[in-house]
């Protein structure tokens, strides 16, 4: 287990490595660390010379690259996270948070925060406060609705979570055009695909601060999160407060969702397809689940996004389409493995 | 460690004129007994046990485990207290699902979850806990193996296993022997003897509950229809009533329990 996160964290940084020198103008992989290097340096007040790169490939590498490249691992990761909890709250390999039509609750609060400007009072905060709020909003709704008598329904929370998707899509488009602002509607349409174009520095702190502390108290609950897998009456039985679980759940799963939707709009399939392949590797135990997925999510993203870039360059594709691309014949994948029931063997 | 029911009543929540599933039934385990459950299908029996490991709120009544209301302490506590071995209830993700599904140790260990703090990693401690509870219950040759490729009765040992784990003072068992084969049966009802705690099971093979109980509790549409010794509550005339099958019984001359002869064919 060390040795697989050791690797896949080697592959991670490989990975980023790579992204940042693929591009119109090339950069050497030596350069990108020098260049990281270098501004750390001066940022630690120290003197540093500049090397013999050009203003240029600095600007390009320091600027534009590596922020993004940064935020697409930790997108990635978070959505992978988010993906692998999600299951377990609701027993099924199928939820994902775009499908279940979370992302888009996301998108709808941070719409009206763009559009209308409410949450005024949290300042550069409330893109993501409004984000987290549609995200909990929905969550709730998906999971009231697949409820009943007590058993969670599988076509229903599939079904129900792809009806609030839609019905919420067409608030966010009503909402931006509406609001009667041009820019609005091409920021919006942009980041409805998911995009990680235009990442700044200061974009990634919360993002990464809520990745860590999400990942940090999902682990403290590993063992509820197995015994949650094994069903509610098991979990029960095994002492979980199956009810104050899920209400916790609910806030982390929203928190992400929501943050990672306000950096990079509403990115599907990658908690769908990342903790599957996880699973394959290291079987179900979340204490080597959760670590595992999130390093896969983020290499994934990394170089999704990387393709996003050069498949039709000089034509950017926003990374939502990609993931797309890939993982709704992945979720047709599985579907025909799991001998086309979206139920879990009852 | 003692268990004591007192005029169990349950009928489903928000169902209007539905019948009542469980009336008036009380009932007790003393210190170290094994107490059977037994009756026909959809007598009570899971019922009963599910208000008692606190899955339903009695609609009246109340449960209490050494004097203390099953309600009134937390799911964790009360997990320390009792460990539940539940009716299998067809193939949930229990049984692998649409997961890669745990394997057999990591689903033993999770009866170590009511002792362990979130900080805490799994010791050695544990580690010998799982691995002397899989001993018992002979599944250790497939520690290793995934959970949901198991065969029924290897499973239901497996979950007999978790629930060794969890070191409770009360086992509550659901039909602990479905699916074993008759070594296995015995062996399993043998381990719950040997183990010297208090344990309350739901069973169906009547032979079982009449060599290996001190008490039973004979439920008939949700209502006690027997209460005693095996020898007092499976007499020819109460199998006759409540399950509608003859039977012929003879005390064992050695051990003094019941031994049942059915004779399907004669009308009763
Ligand atoms: N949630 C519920 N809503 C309505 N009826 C229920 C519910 N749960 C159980 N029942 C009914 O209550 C009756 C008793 O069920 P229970 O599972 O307790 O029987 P049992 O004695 O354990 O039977 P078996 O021997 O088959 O396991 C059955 O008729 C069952 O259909
Ligand atoms: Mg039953």
């Amino acid at each position: 287990m060390p040795v697989l996160l050791a690797a896949l964290a080697g592959l991670l940084l490989l990975s980023i490595t790579f992204g940042i020198t693929l591009g119109p103008v090339d950069i050497a992989p030596g350069s990108v660390w020098r260049i990281a290097g270098h501004e750390l340096v001066l940022r630690l007040g120290l003197p540093s010379a500049a090397g013999e790169w050009t203003h240029a490939q600095h600007q390009i590498v320091w600027l534009i690259r590596m922020p993004r490249v940064l935020l697409a691992a930790l997108v990635g990761a978070g959505l992978a996270v988010v993906g692998v909890t999600m299951q377990a709250m609701v027993r099924n390999p199928l939820a994902d948070p775009y499908l279940l039509g979370v992302s888009s609750g996301a998108s709808v609060g941070a719409v009206l925060v763009l559009a209308y400007g409410v949450l005024g009072f949290a300042g550069v905060y409330a893109l993501p406060l409004g984000a987290f709020a549609g995200a909990l909003l929905a969550c709730v709704a998906v999971y009231w609705l697949a409820h009943s008598s007590g058993r969670l329904l599988a076509p229903r929370l599939i079904l129900g979570g792809v009806a609030i998707g839609y019905c919420l899509s067409g608030v966010t488009s009503l909402v931006t055009l509406t609001a009667g602002q041009r820019e609005l509607a091409n920021a919006v349409l942009s980041w409805t695909l998911g995009s990680l174009a235009g990442t700044r520095w200061d974009e990634l702190g919360l993002p990464a601060l809520v990745l860590v502390a999400g990942i940090a108290w999902l682990l403290l609950q590993a063992r509820g999160l197995n015994a949650l897998l094994a069903g509610d009456e098991t979990a029960s039985t095994l002492g979980v407060d199956t009810t104050r679980m899920r209400r916790g759940l609910f806030v982390l799963v929203s928190l992400l969702t929501g943050v990672m939707v306000a950096v990079s709009g509403a990115i599907g399939f990658i908690g769908l397809m990342v903790p599957h392949v996880t699973r394959m590797l290291v079987g179900t135990e979340h204490r080597r689940v959760l670590p595992v997925a999130a390093l896969v999510g983020a290499i994934f993203l990394v170089w999704v996004d990387a393709g996003a870039r050069i498949a039709f360059a000089p034509t950017e594709l926003p990374v939502g389409i990609i993931t797309s691309l890939i993982g709704g014949p992945f979720f047709v994948w599985m579907l025909y493995r799991r001998g086309m029931s979206p139920g879990v063997g009852r | 460690m003692k268990l004591q029911a007192r005029d169990l009543r349950w009928r489903p929540p928000h169902s209007g004129t539905a019948r009542t599933i469980v009336e008036d039934v009380s009932l007790h385990v003393g210190e170290g007994e094994l107490v059977g459950l037994i009756g026909p299908n959809g007598s009570g029996k899971s019922t009963v046990l599910r208000m008692i490991y606190r899955i339903l709120r009695p609609t009246a009544g109340a449960v209490a485990v050494d004097g203390r209301d099953v309600w009134e302490i937390s799911a964790r506590e009360n997990a320390r207290l009792m460990a539940v071995l539940a009716q299998e209830q067809g193939g949930g993700v229990d049984a692998g699902g649409g997961f890669g599904g745990f394997s057999v140790r990591e689903m033993v260990s999770m009866g170590r979850t009511p002792h362990k703090s979130p900080f805490a990693r799994d010791d050695r401690h544990d580690a010998g806990i799982v691995q002397s509870a899989m001993q018992r219950t002979g599944v250790l040759p497939m520690a290793e193996r995934s959970f949901a490729t198991l065969s029924g009765g290897e499973k239901q040992r497996v979950l007999m296993a978790r629930a060794l784990a969890q070191q409770a003072g009360l086992l509550v068992l659901d039909e602990p022997t479905n699916h074993l084969d008759v070594r296995y049966q015995f062996e399993i009802m043998n381990l719950i003897r040997s183990l010297g705690v208090t344990a309350i099971a739901a069973l169906h093979e009547l032979h079982i509950a009449a060599h290996y109980c001190d008490r039973l509790y004979l439920l008939e549409n949700g209502h006690l229809a027997a209460s005693g010794t095996p020898a007092e509550v499976l007499t020819e005339a109460t199998i006759a009533s409540v399950y509608g099958v003859r039977a012929a019984i003879r005390l064992h001359p050695r051990t003094g329990r019941p031994h049942i002869e059915f004779m399907p064919d004669d009308p009763v």
